[in-house]
């Protein structure tokens, strides 16, 4: 029973990675549905990102994470230039527990953000996601395929970010 | 309770394979992480740093997670050879620490195995893992969560919490916890609140735990209740929340064996819009030390979670040194926060606009009324609500004032006022009130649409030279989008009383990044210190040596 025990988990594990062999694969999977509230309490299901075939970045961060809110704020100033030229939405994932959640709005509106504000205050979106730490950004194409991602944030690399989404244009 | 044991599992394994095999025709996701942390250290007799016997060591984990059609399962495996430095010495060895199989649709989910659940502010449940910490308290046992009606939602959990990682298996404690919540979202059943902008939830939860008890001076309660409401409301651009714990008599260890209730309550109040957020929040906790165990203490243990109001603070000097941790026993808190955004163009805010963001926040012990009320019941003491002991833990008025000034350059300034009760929160080596200053400049200079370096200038005074007296740190660091950093750190201890004891504390770091992968190389000194995520520290020891993490998502 016990070696059963250790077996089961042992054979997802190694399936995973004859699965996931390399990037290319990684690539075009989907959301994971996992389900969360946004900023107003509303239930919302993950793998339903409604931007009507367009694309969409999601955004994990926290109101404690700095480089965080230097992306989101780096978004923040091209975001209209990016809606117009793509129509991509942006939506920002907090992992705000209940020590900082109740920040999240009050921050978010004196910032003037315009995001899409998700919360996933006892991670369960973020683990479904594979994200160790925050920032980590995805980028989901039209068809709610994941097509690229980038753990940090460096100033700059937003452009790195739009020149994926202009990709996806072709 | 072996042969629910082999069912669980057999259920487990039937459902996780046929999940699998499952996979090969329609498809299924794959997602997870891996995270490794390797440190070789080195004896250090300047900042007490200790070469551990095995000069190295090493934590890694793997995650994985597969869903298809609904079903889902998963596992993470890890390893401790040994553990990494500040991390329970309990944890030792290579094996899985958690593994769940589960089933969800539109209107049920259900989990068995290991599971992860949080019960409306976490004051009553909370079970969640912080890796960072070395805590993870999740449930092994069963998760269901039924929305049998729209804007009715309710969970239940039933197990026991993961508690160590001893020989490559999870030990738990021995308590079993069981509950349940439900949540009634009032807008999805009259359409007119939407209209009118009102928004009203309101929950409620109940949680018991069972531990056997044979305790030689006492008849403890075997079975310890503790429920409570909710309710959130939302008007226009107000919001008022707030959640209210009672807890049965629950004699441990932490509370010295008395038989008082328990109770928590947290209150948050907003205002917020376009360029504008205030907040205010108010707890109250008395006697809500709430463990799987009654013989546990630290952060061991904790069905609940008691959330700091304090600021996350992210600069070094501010969130290492003085950081204040909640007190389960009793506190009562206070926290104001105001963020404001001073328009762009107008003569204040600049080109760009400025952020202003005010913060204060303040804890003192819970007031006991007619204390030693009965001693023959070993109810020691009444409280009252919002009434304190007028003994100060801690108080943090701190203001941070950010601009960005054309597009090559931003600034950020900051100044924070701690005061802590080291005899109360033990984040350091001086007894009594410590009272510190520090400020905080931090440039970012963007040379071009890669390259930009971010400096960090920070000094810290502490009145009356206390404790370790007075610290700067300077901090560098290049970056070059999107893949790679380097930064550089100095933190010297130029004002310590002692004079022996003005260490530098130098530090070097260098990144690379391939999208979803990184890894890091440091190497340098550390200070002895509180490691805080999210309001809750571990102590850890002073070092010197590398250390490399690497981690991936996939």
């Amino acid at each position: 029973m016990k070696n059963l025990f250790l077996l089961i988990p042992a054979f997802i594990l190694s399936s995973a990675f004859v699965l996931v062999p390399s990037d290319e694969d990684q690539k075009g999977k989907s959301v994971p549905s996992v389900k969360i509230t946004d900023m107003n309490g509303k239930t919302i299901n993950t793998s339903e990102l409604g931007n009507d075939g367009k694309p969409v970045i999601i955004s994990f961060w926290a109101t404690w994470c700095s480089p965080c809110k230097r992306e989101l704020n780096a978004v923040h100033d091209l975001y209209d230039e990016w809606q117009e030229e793509t129509g991509v939405k942006l939506i920002a994932v907090s992992i705000d527990d209940e020590r900082t959640k109740s920040r999240v709005k009050p921050y978010i509106n004196s910032s003037s953000w315009e995001f899409d504000i998700w919360m996933d205050s006892n991670h369960e979106f973020k683990r479904a996601m594979g994200v160790n730490n925050v920032p980590h950004t995805f980028l989901v194409d039209g068809d709610g395929k994941i097509v690229y991602s980038h753990n940090n944030y460096s100033p700059g690399d937003e452009h790195k970010l739009y020149q994926e989404i202009l990709k996806l244009k072709k | 309770m072996i042969l629910h044991r082999i069912n669980k599992l057999s259920a487990a394994g039937m459902l996780t394979l046929s999940a699998f095999f499952g996979n090969s025709q329609n498809g299924g996701s794959v997602s997870g992480n891996i995270e490794s942390q390797y440190q070789y250290l080195l004896s250090d007799s300047i900042i007490e740093a200790v070469q551990p016997q095995e000069k190295s060591l090493i934590n890694t984990y793997a995650l994985v997670n597969y869903t298809n059609k609904g079903f889902k399962a998963g596992t993470r495996v890890e390893l401790y050879a040994p553990r990494i430095l500040g991390y329970p010495d309990r944890f030792d060895g290579a094996g899985i620490g958690y593994r769940y199989v589960g089933y969800e649709n539109d209107i049920l989910s259900v989990t068995i195995g290991n599971f992860y659940e949080q019960f409306g502010t976490g004051l009553i449940f909370r079970a969640y893992e912080d890796r960072n910490l070395g805590l993870d308290n999740a449930m092994d046992g069963i998760n269901l969560r039924i929305r049998p009606y729209k804007g009715v939602a309710i969970k239940a959990v039933y197990g026991k919490q993961r508690f160590s990682f001893e020989a490559g298996r999870v030990v738990n404690a021995p308590g079993i916890v069981r509950g349940f919540d439900v949540e009634l979202s009032l807008n999805e059943w009259f359409a007119k609140l939407e209209e009118k902008e009102l928004s009203v939830k309101a929950g409620f939860s109940m949680v018991s735990k069972f531990q056997q008890a044979n305790h030689p001076e006492f008849i403890l309660p075997q079975n310890v209740g503790a429920y409570g409401g909710r309710i959130d409301v939302a008007y226009k651009n107000f919001y008022l929340n707030g959640e209210y714990i009672i807890k049965e008599a629950d004699p441990s260890l932490d509370n010295t064996y008395i038989f008082n209730y328990g109770h928590g309550l947290l209150v948050n109040a907003g205002y917020s819009q376009k360029g504008l957020g205030i907040l205010f929040s108010a707890k109250h906790i008395d006697n809500m030390s709430f463990r799987s165990d009654r013989e546990m203490v630290l952060n061991d243990g904790m069905i609940g979670f008691i959330p700091p109001l304090t600021k996350t603070h992210t600069y070094n000097l501010v969130a290492q040194l003085y950081p204040y941790v909640s007190q389960p026993l009793g506190e009562v808190a206070y926290q104001i926060d105001i963020m404001y955004n001073i328009k762009k163009g107008s003569k204040l805010g600049g080109k760009y606009g400025t952020n202003v963001s005010l913060n204060a926040s303040t804890a003192y012990g819970s007031g006991h009324l007619a204390t030693n009320a009965n001693p023959l019941s070993r109810v020691t003491y009444e409280t009252q609500l919002f009434k304190t002991d007028g003994n100060l833990y801690w108080r943090d008025i701190n203001i941070e004032v950010k601009r960005k000034i054309n597009k090559k350059w931003s600034l950020t300034a900051s100044y924070f006022n701690l005061v802590v009760n080291n005899d109360i929160v033990k984040v350091a080596p001086a007894p009594g009130i410590i009272k510190s200053h520090i400020g905080v400049i931090e440039f970012l200079h963007k040379l071009n649409d890669k390259n930009s370096i971010r400096t960090e200038i920070q000094a810290l005074w502490t009145e009356e030279q206390r404790d370790r007296g007075h610290w700067y740190t300077v901090l560098v660091e290049y970056t070059i989008s999107p893949n790679w950093y380097f930064t550089g750190v100095l933190q010297h201890n130029y004002g310590n009383p002692e004079e022996n004891r003005r260490n530098f504390y130098p530090l070097l770091a260098v990144g690379k990044i391939w999208d979803a992968t990184r890894l890091e190389a440091r190497f340098g000194r550390v200070n002895a210190g509180m490691f805080c995520v999210g309001g809750v520290c571990r102590p850890v020891p002073a070092s010197s040596g590398l250390t490399v993490t690497f981690s991936h998502s996939f």
